[in-house]
């Protein structure tokens, strides 16, 4: 009986139902993409498929274009993220909540429903689909997600260390260079990731607001497991493979600079 | 322009917040070039608020600030030749302790060599050479007050502010800290405002104290002056231990209180005027007596009293007599209460300890005795209305009143409204009372309480008790109808 107790008090004993869920669905997916990467549809090693996608011109600009179309959705996020988050934390709203909260609502709806609001909105107003509808939807869609890690930092910032520049001579210009910006820092770069990656992988939004004129990475992958049959299965774990290190790196990026922006960035 | 001896002046500045409440009430003070000044009061006085509108964090509301002649009350705060070491340093964690000091001047456009010789200066003046590149979350909380204080004093400021900075330092740490300060002072020659509610540290500090309570100045001066002379009781209460007494001037130079009179050296209150005393504990003369309580009165009694190293002066002092009740010893001397034969509570100081049980003689000289004005004598006034119901409207509540006090009046008078201090009635549960409120402040009286009841609406009410409350304590209000007198409106 006192065992059983123990056991079943213990953290140990706790933790399994997790190892098991992110064995089965985390790391053996990964050992799987890369297995499938590497080999050919018999199962031989082969580095034939990363071939085939740098041989492929299309495929590679395809790449090239996502993550550019990702980059720049970043980009228009953060420069209209920031001003959001800045006035929210710093205004003295009464109910900066209301106004979090209104931000946040649009995610309450599933994202593949907005996206085909998006496109009926587009369709009334006559506007033709294609690359400007395919940024708005995608800048539409992960705003949110630039906006509240910055609001986080911002909101959580010693006010008194804006009020010790006012007080050292600097004016409101110098105050947001010098001080405001540095310290948020850590927040544009957990927006910057939480943008990006979904960004670049996405190809929902891209089928649905270009009528899949404009193709991007993610619907490779997609494709080549969709429409390829399984002897596309190996080109597309080769494809998703390609992504992650992209992906990987990006977060390896942010979290180095996240650190040295303690330091002293000025 | 005004006396430029001055760098600082405060004119009646008022400062009210959105709520309609007054952080500050018709504020002025004059400081001096090179003064070391402190605001000093308990929490929420007001005088942090004061320090903000010098500093420029907060504009008044009326009144004007001038620096140097100058007007600066609209003056925003960079633009200000003034700076401020803040109470929890306010330094900026992405920056190194060089940059941090370096801050001010870099903003200046000063050219390299000049900035790094200045940050070195300053760095050596508040003992932290040798941390330049140190990251600023790695230093201890006494090491980032003075890089805190590094980087104010590196631009050279006219007038250097200090809000609290030594609050969040320990015992030890802090006293070092302060003797630091008052020699960083005398070499640096700078105006320093010191904001604290810690009374100690501004009678080791200042050369001037300025004591603030509910937003207002209640008294400017020396150490010395505000604690042998103070004004009113708040500042005898707030600053060092006091037996604080309700006593009657009973003609120039003589005051009684505790049924016995005293000289004193206080004129100019006029006759049989209700004043109050203070007595400071380490003022009373004390000794083992050997009268009792029915010989008192015997010269011959009190001449046998115990005394073998002359301690007690000798002469034609009024004398008084009770037992000890308590003793405790605080390092340096003995703290005892004494329970007088009359029952008024003494708090006692001396280097000798007498036991409780033990009973004493006890004197003050007249010098030792500050008379101050009483603010508020037996009554507290309201404006009132009559209401309909037959009740009367005050302080936001209805009140029974007494038929006879009501009938020479109609229905929407107004009238003035008195309750006697003593005729106001605490309950322990808030709703058994006409009204609530909470206890806002207390002063003992030696055999009774001075309480101030601050009502939910706002109002304060004052109250004699000789029941023990807490600060905070919330309390109902019953006041008994016999007892409210009513009067004409003027």
């Amino acid at each position: 009986m006192n065992k059983l107790a123990t056991l079943i008090n213990s953290r140990r004993t706790w933790a399994w139902p997790y190892v098991l869920f992110l064995v089965l669905f985390v790391v053996l997916p990964l050992v799987l993409i890369v297995v499938y990467a590497f080999t050919d549809p018999q199962g031989h090693f082969t580095l034939k498929n990363f071939i085939q996608f740098f041989n492929t011109t299309e495929a590679v600009n395809t790449f090239i274009y996502s993550l550019a179309i990702a980059l720049l959705t970043t980009i228009i996020c953060l420069l209209l993220g920031y001003p959001a988050a800045y006035i929210m934390a710093a205004a003295e709203l009464k109910t900066p909540a209301v106004m979090a909260m209104l931000f946040i609502l649009p995610m309450w709806i599933n994202f593949l429903l907005r996206t085909i609001a998006t496109v009926e909105l587009f369709n009334m107003f006559g506007i033709p689909l294609g690359e400007g509808a395919l940024l708005y939807g995608m800048c539409y869609d992960f705003l949110p997600f630039m906006i509240y890690p910055i609001y986080n930092t911002l909101q959580k910032m010693d006010k008194s260390l804006i009020e010790a520049a006012h007080d050292l001579g600097a004016n409101g210009r110098e105050v947001f260079t010098k001080v405001i910006l540095p310290l948020s820092m850590p927040g544009i770069y957990s927006g910057i990731i939480m943008v990006f990656m979904p960004t670049v992988s996405t190809f929902a939004i891209a089928e649905l607001l270009t009528r899949n004129k404009i193709t991007l990475f993610g619907s490779l992958i997609q494709r080549a497991f969709g429409e390829g049959g399984l002897q596309m299965w190996n080109y597309g774990a080769a494809l998703s493979l390609i992504m992650l290190i992209i992906i990987g790196l990006t977060s390896f990026f942010g979290n180095n600079e996240e650190a040295d922006s303690r330091g002293g960035i000025l | 322009m005004q006396n430029t001896n001055y760098i600082i002046e405060v004119n009646n500045v008022s400062k009210q917040f959105e709520d309609g409440k007054f952080a500050l009430d018709n504020v002025s003070l004059s400081v001096e070039k090179g003064e070391f000044v402190t605001i000093l009061g308990p929490s929420g006085c007001g005088k942090t608020t004061l320090l903000r509108c010098i500093a420029g964090f907060q504009v008044a509301t009326s009144g004007d600030i001038l620096l140097k002649g100058e007007d600066i009350t609209q003056t925003p705060p960079h633009k200000r030749p003034v700076n401020t070491v803040f109470q929890k340093y306010a330094l900026f964690p992405h920056l190194n302790v060089f940059d941090n000091v370096a801050f001010g001047l870099k903003l200046k456009k000063l050219n390299k060599d000049t900035i790094v010789k200045k940050v070195k200066q300053a760095l050596k003046t508040v003992g932290m050479t040798d941390y330049e590149y140190r990251d600023v979350d790695s230093l201890s909380g006494g090491q980032q007050q003075r890089v805190a204080i590094a980087r104010a004093i590196v631009n050279q400021p006219e007038v250097l502010l200090l809000d609290e900075p030594l609050a969040a330092l320990d015992l030890k740490m802090r006293k070092d800290m302060q003797l630091e300060l008052k020699e960083m002072h005398k070499k640096l020659g700078i105006t320093f405002i010191y904001v604290t509610h810690d009374q100690e540290e501004a009678l080791t500090l200042s050369d001037r104290i300025v004591v603030m309570n509910e937003g207002r100045i209640q008294q400017i001066g020396t150490p010395t002056d505000i604690y042998n002379e103070p004004v009113n009781c708040f500042v005898a209460d707030f600053i060092g231990e006091s037996n604080i007494l309700s006593a009657t001037m009973i003609r120039d130079r003589r005051v009684a209180f505790c049924d016995k009179e005293f000289d004193c050296i206080d004129e100019g209150f006029g006759e049989n005027a209700p004043v109050d005393v203070v007595v400071r504990p380490e003022d009373i003369y004390i000794w083992e007596s050997k009268s009792s309580r029915d010989s008192i009165a015997s010269i011959e009694a009190q001449q046998e009293d115990y005394d073998p190293d002359d301690r007690i002066p000798k002469g034609n002092f009024t004398k008084w007599y009770g037992i000890v009740q308590s003793s405790i010893f605080k390092g340096v001397h003995y703290e005892m209460t004494v329970l007088t034969d009359d029952g008024y509570e003494f708090m006692v100081q001396d280097y000798h300890e007498f036991r409780p049980g033990t009973r004493v003689g006890m004197l003050v000289k007249p010098e030792d005795i500050q008379v101050m004005k009483k603010e508020r004598y037996i009554f507290n006034y309201f404006d009132g209305e009559v209401l309909k119901n037959g009740k009367v409207r005050f302080i936001d509540a209805e009140w029974d009143v007494s038929e006879d006090q009501l009938s020479p009046f109609q229905a929407g008078d107004k009238v003035q409204v008195r309750v006697p201090f003593k005729e106001v009635d605490l309950q322990d549960h808030e709703e058994e009372g006409t009204l609530s409120g909470e206890v806002h402040f207390i002063l003992y009286k030696g055999n009774h309480y001075n309480l101030t009841i601050r009502t939910d609406e706002g109002n304060d009410i004052y109250v004699y008790t000789k029941d023990v409350w807490d600060k905070g304590d919330r309390v109902g209000i019953v006041i008994n109808p016999e007892s409210i007198l009513l009067d004409k409106k003027e």
